[in-house]
């Protein structure tokens, strides 16, 4: 029988090595051809944990830390070691009810399973740490306290120069990609902290870790053996005198405007005020939801850094630069005398440029007494210069000047945002007026620095650097050095001595001089120091709002001491009224005094900086706008409509737009503020705002016949 | 013929006994690769006996000595008792419905205090030894119907009883013995039918309609070129081919696609899929309110079998070619592959040692099987043979099932991978089963009847 069916065992046989032959071919299918699996099996079974290094320490100039880092606590729980715990107390000391309590952990449970712990609540506030830390043990462990690190600002100054971190958002993480950002992580927005992003970031670290199936991390991946380490932030070193921050920010309390000094030798940002300034605290950790939309939406725009991001019209500061202009255009000598007699008649008739002081000036005593008429004759000699064809390549000769003293453009700071201001050109006016069409008496205001003319605060304040250096400068900046070594090449143009012209040395003797004399017996005599000799130069910036006269900004700016420059500054309070020398110099004198006798002990002094900071000058206009703010926050609709304009003023600078292009967003927002050109201070300016989208603010501008410029 | 003291070495099939030895070590590796945590303490866990890879080594001690205490036995004994064991294991069997104890939703247990017994586990020794004793007789004659009907009744009894205590896997391991069978002459139409047919079922469950109509159509034409000759001398082949061709083109595109759509309930038809680890390609209109029938708790089943396989899956195709290495497999470590130290053990063998090392296994076993059948072919006896055959099938039943399961090309029924799934009832059977027939082996030049 065995025999008869032996040919068998060879079918059996086939059938057991066919399928195992299938099989075989299967597994090799499974784990050597398809990738799937294995994508898989590390998505659900390793899990990539991101160790986020402690970003750079920030010093000032004697190095003090005055950006650093602290740690802070969330709340972790465990669901499922909930059973047990009690919950009523526990809502009690979190200042909870107990739905919300339970609303929390379902949501957490949907989002991370039971038995992975979550974050019940993130950065704790410090009387929320206090309570709950207390009676943690009872609690425990369920839940528990997780250590992170926060930026912390041990002075409550500088808050615009250091800017804050936020987490990244989707439009970050477009313009960033490839910089291994994640939704979640936090970057700098503003600030040095945004421009020294990369240095103060450090170097991320990723832990793999096994996680099981109920989601949980058990252990390290092969002992670490593919974890990348954590590298800390590289400190850095600036130029900022802390103490000297904090005095201009007491003494710019309740105003608008700012202040910055710069230290001629090197280029470096000693102070940079911008007022109305904010806590630096109130934007980290948990205190940042409290505060942010209030400072986003507060109409005095306390998130704008101003020193580089609002632009002015120099007003009478500027006559410094055209006396340099007109003495190496060889127009005029330092004894050249023009006569002042009420006005400026070198356009003739219609409506002349006032002057105070009556008589006959020189370059220094026109420079002292801010003569007006002086340097409208001065910039008529310029533009009209029989050396050059035209008025036009006169311009533009002019502008190249402007160029070179760094208005007009960016100066290159390491701040974002910075605005590059305006210069007017032949272009501009060919397109106003029509080719040709114009000539000195069209733009005549800008000679004393009024019009079209644009600058920042920094621009202004390196243009006194320019001059206290008689001939150079370093591009301003912040940050002097990096700890470990500047890896991105961002330092080395501020290596750079830029010395744009060749302005002789006696010009600038000239200069200085007309601006020792200011302090001394001329409009900025508020400023006047006992022992140190300050150049300075007032100035009273005309303005308009929505075509609606403002009061003035006074302006100040100078150097100090004369012999051996180690300070230059610039001050501007807005709308402050009054004259350049009222406000802005004694502010200035006091900056100088405390910067170069590092302290101020006098007790008149100490008196005058009570007095200047409590000086209220916040303009009536933003008062009213707070107001009405106040008065319809209740109907919520409309809050957001109100604000809509602030929003897309302060969009560019709380935003992450600092690549720009110049001058559209304080020029929009001006824009926006000033719709409506004026009826009855129509000037002969007007048609061009019409014409001008984006530059209506000076549009409106005409010389005050009322008041001179100081 | 006299008898000395017996020599337990002598005789005995030495490459049966290692391949046995190295497939029980490496499950019991694949045991403790599973449940081992790198931060466990190895000594006291093992002497605790709390874990399963300690449990599992007291058991592969235990059928260490149970394999020496058969083969101490006399080989007479084994063909004296089978009647009387057949008979004692469907008494078993029986006393499963009153005493028996619920594990996983069946009820197939005995307790036993020490260890849980699953007679129907048991049985498939008694049957093996009842099947071969039966076709031994003298006065069998298995060409005729009425012996082949027997034997069928004696494999397939405990099946039903299996079947009645909702043990569908184990009792389609009876299946097995239709190969002894085969080879004692039954006739093969059945079994190629019948496998045919099983093997399509699944085809129809991996595949799509369209590859499977593909690949019929070219098998049918590959048949004809084959038989080219045949089918000139007799053109019956080729109607036959062409019938069954269409038969199954019929039960592919037209029966199957019907029955999902029409005949299954929704939640029936992603059950069935869910089996192999695939989700429901049909859209059922048999319109169920789906809320009603989850309360069946059926849906949570399917999604249960559903995720099974594809953790199964997930863990041997990320082993890669070389594996994960030894307690590195990071699906193993973090538990997700659920019954991974029973039904799924191979996963972990797929994932720590990759291809190679689940190539390594299956070859293993092919080899085990090869070595049972040449063990058979070399018997003098009918009995012998018989029972060798019983081994050899169902180790391959076991085998192909269990990892076609774990691969996805099988569905999920829990049937043990011999020697290696974790439990002392199926590594004691194939215990019993192997060195039974070692000792057969071993007296081959005695008369057994």
């Amino acid at each position: 029988m065995s025999v008869y069916n032996e040919s068998r065992k060879n079918v059996i046989k086939l059938v057991f090595i066919g399928l195992f032959v299938v099989i075989i071919i299967r597994l090799f299918m499974l784990q050597v051809i398809t990738s799937k699996y294995k994508v898989l099996a590390e998505d659900q079974g390793i899990f990539r944990k991101v160790v986020y290094p402690d970003r750079g320490i920030i010093f000032d100039r004697k190095k003090n830390a005055i950006l650093q880092n602290t740690n802070i606590s969330d709340l972790m729980v465990t669901p499922n070691k909930l059973k047990g715990i009690d919950t009523a107390l526990f809502c009690k000391i979190m200042n909870i009810d107990t739905a919300q309590f339970k609303k929390r952990i379902v949501e957490l449970i949907i989002k991370n399973g039971r038995s992975r712990p979550s974050v019940f609540e993130s950065l704790l506030s410090e009387e929320k740490m206090a309570v709950i830390s207390e009676s943690m043990y009872k609690f425990s462990p369920a839940f528990y306290l997780q250590e992170r690190s926060i930026r912390s600002y041990p002075y409550e100054a500088a808050a615009n120069v250091l800017g804050y971190t936020a987490e990244v958002d989707t439009g970050f993480l477009r313009k960033h990609p490839g910089e291994g950002y994640v939704a979640g992580d936090y970057a700098g927005m503003t600030g040095l902290e945004r421009t020294y992003e990369k240095v103060l970031m450090g170097v991320r670290g990723i832990e793999y870790w096994k996680r099981d199936n109920k989601n949980r991390l058990t252990e390290r991946l092969e002992q670490g053996k593919y974890d990348t380490i954590a590298i800390a932030g590289q400190n850095v070193f600036t130029s900022i005198d802390i103490e000297l921050q904090e005095l201009g920010e007491k003494l710019m309390k309740n105003k608008l405007g700012s202040i910055v000094a710069i230290d001629p030798r090197t280029g470096g940002i000693l102070a940079m005020v911008s007022a109305p300034s904010y806590k630096p605290a109130y934007l980290t950790g948990s205190e940042r939801r409290k505060h942010f939309s209030e400072l986003f939406l507060n109409p005095a725009l306390p998130l704008l850094n101003r020193t580089v991001s609002a632009t002015y019209s120099p007003g009478s500061t500027f006559k410094t630069l055209q006396a340099l202009i007109g003495l190496h255009e060889g127009v005029i000598s330092t004894e050249t005398r023009f006569v002042c007699n009420g006005a400026f008649y070198g356009c003739g008739s219609g409506k002349p440029m006032r002057c105070l002081d009556f008589g006959t000036f020189d370059l220094r005593n026109a420079i002292t007494v801010s003569d007006n008429t002086y340097f409208a004759n001065v910039m008529q000699r310029v533009i009209n210069n029989p050396k050059y064809p035209s008025s036009q390549a006169a311009l533009t000769n002019w502008d190249n000047y402007m160029y070179s003293f760094g208005l007009g453009h960016k100066l290159g700071i390491d701040l974002p945002s910075e605005k590059a201001g305006n210069i007017p050109t032949p272009n501009y006016y060919n397109k106003v007026y029509g080719m040709g069409k114009w000539n000195f008496c069209t733009f005549r205001s800008v000679s004393i620095g009024q019009g079209e003319v644009d600058v920042t605060p920094l621009q202004v304040a390196n243009e006194m650097a320019y001059i206290a250096n008689k001939g150079w400068y370093y591009i301003p900046h912040v940050v002097d050095s990096i700890e470990g070594g500047d890896k991105f090449g961002q330092l080395s143009k501020y290596k750079k001595r830029i010395r744009p012209t060749d302005i002789p040395d006696s010009i600038f003797n000239a200069v200085h001089d007309g601006m020792q004399g200011v302090v001394e017996r001329g409009t900025g005599a508020g400023a006047k120091l006992k022992d140190i000799v300050i150049c300075g130069k007032t100035g009273t910036v005309e303005n308009y709002f929505r075509g609606i006269k403002q009061p003035n900004h006074s302006f100040f700016c100078g150097f100090a001491p004369r012999g051996n420059p180690k300070i230059a500054i610039m001050c501007v309070v807005e709308n402050s009224g009054r004259f350049g020398g009222t406000y802005a110099a004694p502010i200035v004198g006091l900056m100088i005094e405390k910067y170069l006798k590092d302290s101020i002990t006098d007790k008149a002094r100490l008196d005058k900086i009570e007095q200047l900071s409590n000086l209220k000058l916040m303009p009536s206009r933003i008062l009213l706008e707070i107001k009405r703010q106040d008065s319809i926050r209740h109907m919520k609709d409309s809050v957001y409509l109100t604000n809509k304009r602030f929003i897309n003023a302060i969009k560019d600078t709380v935003g992450l737009d600092d690549d720009q292009p110049d001058k559209d967003d304080w020029g929009k927002m001006k824009e926006g503020r000033s719709k409506t050109p004026n009826s009855d201070d129509s000037t002969e300016f007007k048609q061009k705002a019409i014409l001008l989208p984006g530059k209506k603010n000076h549009s409106t501008i005409k010389i005050n016949p009322k008041k001179n410029n100081h | 013929m006299y008898q000395k003291r017996p020599d337990i070495t002598q005789n005995k099939d030495w490459k049966l006994i290692l391949l046995y030895a190295l497939i029980a070590t490496l499950g019991l590796i694949s045991i403790f690769s599973v449940e081992f945590r790198t931060n466990d303490d190895f000594l006291s866990s093992i002497l605790a006996f709390k874990k399963n890879y300690s449990k599992q080594f007291v058991y592969l001690i235990a059928s260490v000595v149970i394999a020496i205490f058969i083969l101490l036995t006399d080989s007479k004994f084994f063909t004296a008792t089978p009647n009387l064991l057949y008979f004692f294991g469907i008494i078993l069997m029986i006393a499963t419905f009153v005493v028996g104890k619920t594990v996983n939703g069946s009820k197939s247990w005995i307790p036993l205090g020490f260890m849980n017994l699953q007679p129907v586990e048991t049985c498939k020794i008694f049957t093996s030894l009842a099947l071969a004793k039966y076709l031994s007789r003298s006065d069998t004659d298995f060409s005729k119907s009425k012996s082949q009907l027997i034997a069928s009744a004696i494999c397939f009894l405990p099946a039903v009883f299996s079947l009645l205590q909702n043990e569908t896997g184990l009792a389609l391991v009876y299946f097995s013995f239709l190969l002894p069978m085969y080879r004692e002459g039954f006739p093969p139409v059945y079994l190629v039918t019948g496998s045919s047919l099983g093997i399509l079922l699944v085809l129809t469950l991996l595949l799509t309609p369209t590859q499977l109509i593909i690949g019929l159509t070219i098998l049918a034409l590959f048949s004809i070129n084959l038989l080219k000759r045949k089918i000139r001398r007799k053109r019956n082949i080729l109607t036959a081919i062409v019938f069954v061709w269409l038969v199954s083109l019929f039960f592919v595109g037209i029966a199957v696609p019907f029955l999902f759509k029409h005949v299954f309930q929704k939640y029936q038809t992603e059950r069935i899929f869910s089996m192999v680890g695939r989700d429901n390609p049909y859209d059922t209109d048999v319109n169920t309110d789906y809320t009603a029938v989850a309360t069946d708790n059926k849906k949570p089943k399917s999604d249960h079998e559903n995720y099974n396989v594809k953790q199964s899956k997930i863990a041997i195709g990320s082993g890669g070619f070389l594996g994960k290495g030894f307690l590195k497999g990071t699906q193993t470590q973090g538990d997700f592959v659920p019954e991974q130290h029973t039904d799924f053990i191979f996963t972990s063998i797929g994932e720590s040692f990759g291809f190679v090392g689940s190539s390594i296994l299956m070859l293993l076993f092919l080899a085990l099987l090869l070595r049972i059948v040449f063990i058979a072919e070399r018997q003098r006896s009918t009995f012998s043979r018989v029972y060798a055959y019983c081994v050899a099938a169902i180790i391959f039943f076991h085998v192909a099932i269990n990892i076609c399961m774990t691969i996805g090309l099988a569905p999920v029924i829990g049937i043990t991978l011999p020697l290696m799934s974790y439990g002392g009832s199926s590594l004691l059977t194939f215990t019993v089963l192997i060195f039974i027939l070692v000792k057969l082996d071993a007296d081959r030049q005695m008369i057994l009847r």
